[in-house]
């Protein structure tokens, strides 16, 4: 471990962050969704807002703070299941691959953690990652194309490398980032249609509104207020899994990878295979690409080093596994 | 206004004590986890050990299929094998086990000579499970060794180490391996495919 900050620091750290992301999407969503339904109303019937009531607001927050919840909820319960699906993962046995569960299992004794169930993505790119609420609710994917491609002493470098993310909770904070933030964006794109549909409606209608007078203004107000908000989120969101994810992380699993195998050939040859690669991995987005074991997107993992990247650049992390060598 | 002056300390005392009292339990608690941690990481070495145990006369019967010349080999094995099920005590434990972990790899440089048994899938499969359980050992020794660790530092430590004297935790001894062992371990070949 480095320095002064043991593993049981990050893991504290990560349940504080996962916390706190868990509130501030509840927050967030159930003032989006009470906004939204405030907003579909003003359109729908320009004259209800002019008998509006704090009552009928109340209740719709109250349904926007238990749908908030209830999606939280399934992010932290069910988001495990959720991305391995979304990324074409389906589960093997170990009569399918012995030794990729031996190499599982191993690395798992060595951390002290559940052997986590093993999962394989039908794709020739090569990548891997891990998921899960904590160490004993988690799984661990790995593409064919990996999979073929890897010794076993890289095989085991890489699936130490994400039961180092399983042990440290960094998997609790990626998946709910993915899911939550993934939500989000759903939200915003199907309010951003909803306003280009109503600016139609609108413009067709327009001199019936100019007759019905005050109750519609307030309804487009706050269409626009929200319109304003929305595009001042985009970045911020961006920003938020910045924060979050911290690159920092990956050079920490990579070492804690070294620490349980004492053996720092096998995840640096692994990343000397991966830096030739070329080959696209289609079922990730830009919603799942942190939670991978490089950049699944190619052409951003090319310009690794700017700092709006997800992973540090392959070669980085091979130069700091290179100094243990010494 | 006087009565209340004459509750105030003992509302302070007693808000001390509990304080103190929670505080100890934690510690306590923190101990207890940890020192539970150690005989966990403990019975997974010998969990490990067990399944060498079990791998190994399927090994052998099917090493004898192909390599029959290699009797006294083969011999060195069962007797260190039986030998590792019946060991009592650590010491004597750790000593069944190097023996065997030693003829093992003696089995293993023999089998070169055998092309026609290296590429039999059965034994292959074999050799995978004996390469994955001999890394398992040595990871379950170094978790083991890790957990022990952080325990008898809590062990040593104030003020944990009042409250361990306190309820006699005992230290937990680390898993060594011999000096021999450790020379064999640094140039262990590797297993590849």
């Amino acid at each position: 471990m480095s320095g002064l900050v043991t593993f049981r620091d990050l893991i504290a750290a990560n349940r504080r962050k996962s916390a706190l992301l868990v509130a501030g999407f509840c927050l967030f969503t159930t003032l989006a969704l009470t906004g939204l339904s405030l907003g579909i109303l003003a359109l729908a019937a320009p004259d209800a807002l002019a008998y509006w009531d704090w009552r009928q607001t109340l209740v719709l927050a109250l349904v926007a703070a238990a749908i908030s919840g209830l999606i939280a909820w399934l992010a932290l319960y069910r988001g495990d299941k959720f991305l391995l699906f979304v990324s074409g993962a389906r589960p093997i046995r170990k009569e399918d691959d012995p030794q990729l569960y031996n190499v599982v299992e191993e690395v798992a004794i060595a951390a002290g953690i559940p052997p986590p169930p093993v999962y394989l993505i039908d794709d020739m790119a090569m990548n891997a990652f891990a998921t899960g609420r904590d160490p004993q609710h988690a799984a661990v994917a790995i593409t064919r194309g990996l999979r073929q491609k890897l010794t076993r002493d890289e095989l085991q470098g890489v699936m130490a490398h994400e039961i180092a993310h399983i042990r440290n909770y960094d998997i609790r904070l990626m998946m709910l980032l993915a899911v939550l933030i993934g939500t989000i964006a759903v939200l915003a794109d199907v309010f951003l249609h909803m306003l280009r549909f109503a600016g139609h409606a609108r413009s067709s209608s327009r001199r019936e509104q100019r007759k019905s007078g005050s109750g519609s203004n307030v309804g487009v107000v706050l269409v626009m207020i929200l319109a304003i908000i929305l595009a001042i989120l985009a970045p911020i969101i961006a920003q938020i899994i910045q924060l979050a994810v911290s690159r920092q992380r990956e050079y920490l699993a990579d070492a804690t990878a070294v620490e349980l195998t004492r053996n720092p050939h096998g995840i640096l040859g692994a990343l000397r295979k991966l830096a030739g690669d070329t080959e696209e991995l289609e079922v990730a987005n830009r919603g799942t690409a942190h939670m991978y074991f490089v950049n699944p997107i190619r052409k951003y993992a090319a310009r690794g080093n700017s700092i709006f990247a997800s992973h540090p650049p392959i070669e980085e992390r091979i130069r700091r596994l290179e100094q243990l060598l010494i | 206004m006087l009565v209340a002056m004459t509750w105030l300390p003992w509302v302070i005392g007693i808000g001390a004590i509990v304080l103190v009292v929670l505080y100890v339990i934690s510690i306590y608690n923190g101990l207890v986890h940890r020192q539970t941690e150690a005989e966990n990481a403990w019975s997974q070495i010998d969990v490990q050990l067990k399944r060498r145990h079990d791998l190994i006369p399927n090994l052998v019967e099917t090493v004898k299929g192909y390599a029959a010349h290699e009797k006294e080999t083969l011999e060195r094995v069962i007797q260190a094998r039986n030998a590792a099920v019946n060991a009592r005590g650590v010491a004597q434990l750790a000593e069944a086990e190097n023996a065997l972990t030693a003829a093992l790899r003696q089995l293993m440089v023999v089998v070169e000579a055998y092309p026609d048994l290296k590429a039999n899938e059965n034994f292959r499969g074999l050799q995978e499970e004996l390469t994955s359980t001999e890394n398992r050992i040595s990871f379950a020794r170094q978790h083991y060794n890790d957990v022990v660790a952080q325990y008898n530092i809590a062990l040593r430590r104030f003020p944990s180490n009042i409250i361990a004297g306190m309820f006699r935790f005992p230290p937990y001894d680390f898993f060594q391996l011999d000096a021999q062992e450790v020379a064999q371990v640094r140039q262990a070949p590797k297993v590849q495919f």
